[in-house]
């Protein structure tokens, strides 16, 4: 165990003694951008883009229900492409704390939408002006 | 025999143990290395979260037309897919600068940059073009629900983005003055994850509120 522990301190040190060779590169830390990286994100964003662009201009699915949960779907796909490929979003970025904080945000933003437009729909299909007294008394 | 070949091991680990008994702390912290960065990204997710109760305010209020012009009546999608090409671009032009900025050639960066500031130039462009589209025909923010949450979220998103240039232009002047020196590499590094995050906020705008918007 201690010497597995040593080890790995070594290997830091080494990390460390590297970074302080090239001094001038320690502030880039973190990020490592690529050609490669910009252009894979760049492709799948467009093909991504143009796909729901077609659905709804072609108007290609008749129920407006599927055609929305599709192109929502490619959305979410697009913004996690934009993540990975663009802002260089891995779990071991910072430390781990921009993944952290990452998740932490994306609970809220979803508890956030999806609890609004559930409470508001139903207050909607509950207290519409056109029930009487008795039908909201019923109502589920 | 196997007695003599273990202790020394033995030894030698629990010399280990004893050096490192002394202290219970870890002797090198090990915090992120640039703290601005995570800062930063800490700024954006606070941001995200506006756009959220944003979006959520559209998602509630996106079909109250007051018996005024729905989406399908308004929104030109033709004008909403060049908008989201040419932001597209925009990002693809900010990640080529920092790919220059990684070689340390101060001119492409610049040239980049400036490329970068032209596209986002032609969206705020578009998109002030369909906003005066928009309130010409009489449809502003103040004719519907629908409208005012329309305004205010795809609003604050052009906001966002015109600040983004302000900040664009200033590091331009500030990196041709001073080069890339560490702390121009770190604005730099700031101003492209502030850019590409928008561009991930108009992802949710053109498919939340224009492509669903003019689904019958």
């Amino acid at each position: 165990m201690s010497a597995h522990d040593n080890n790995h301190e070594h290997h830091a040190h080494g990390h460390h003694g590297d970074h302080g060779e090239h001094g001038d590169e320690h502030g880039d830390g973190g990020m490592h951008a690529t050609f490669r990286g910009y252009m894979t994100g760049f492709i799948l964003s467009i093909i991504l883009t143009a796909i729901p662009f077609a659905l709804v201009m072609g108007k290609v699915i008749e129920s407006s229900s599927t055609t929305a949960i599709v192109i929502l779907g490619l959305g979410a796909v697009q913004i996690v492409v934009h993540m990975i490929y663009f802002l260089h979003m891995d779990a071991k970025s910072e430390g781990g704390w921009n993944m952290l904080a990452l998740i932490f945000t994306s609970v809220l933003v979803v508890i956030t939408l999806a609890g609004s437009l559930w409470v508001m729909f139903h207050m909607n299909a509950n207290m519409m002006p056109h029930m009487n007294a008795h039908e909201a008394r019923i109502a589920p | 025999m196997s007695d003599l070949s273990n202790h020394p091991t033995a030894t030698g680990a629990a010399a280990a143990l004893g050096g490192s008994a002394n202290h219970f702390y870890l002797t090198h912290e090990h915090h992120p290395e640039n703290g601005t960065l995570l800062g930063f990204w800490l700024y954006l997710m606070s941001d995200c979260l506006i756009f959220a109760v944003l979006f959520a305010c559209y998602g509630v209020l996106g079909r109250s037309y007051a018996a005024g012009p729905g989406g399908a009546e308004l929104f030109d999608l033709k004008l909403v897919a060049l908008n989201t090409g040419l932001l597209l671009m925009s990002s693809i032009t900010y990640g080529f600068a920092m790919i220059e900025m990684q070689r340390r050639r101060k001119g492409s960066v610049l040239m980049w940059l400036f490329i970068t500031g032209l596209f986002g130039a032609g969206f705020l462009g578009v998109e002030l073009y369909e906003f005066a589209h928009l309130l010409h025909e009489g449809a502003g923010p103040q004719r519907s629900a629908f409208l005012s949450s329309f305004f205010t979220l795809v609003g604050t998103h052009g906001l966002h983005v015109t600040f983004g240039m302000v900040w664009l232009i200033t590091l331009m002047v500030q990196v041709s003055k001073y080069g890339l020196i560490q702390a121009n590499r770190r604005r730099l590094m700031c101003l492209s994850m502030f850019w590409h995050f928008l561009d991930v906020v108009w992802i949710g705008v053109f498919t939340f509120v224009y492509l669903m918007g003019v689904l019958p």
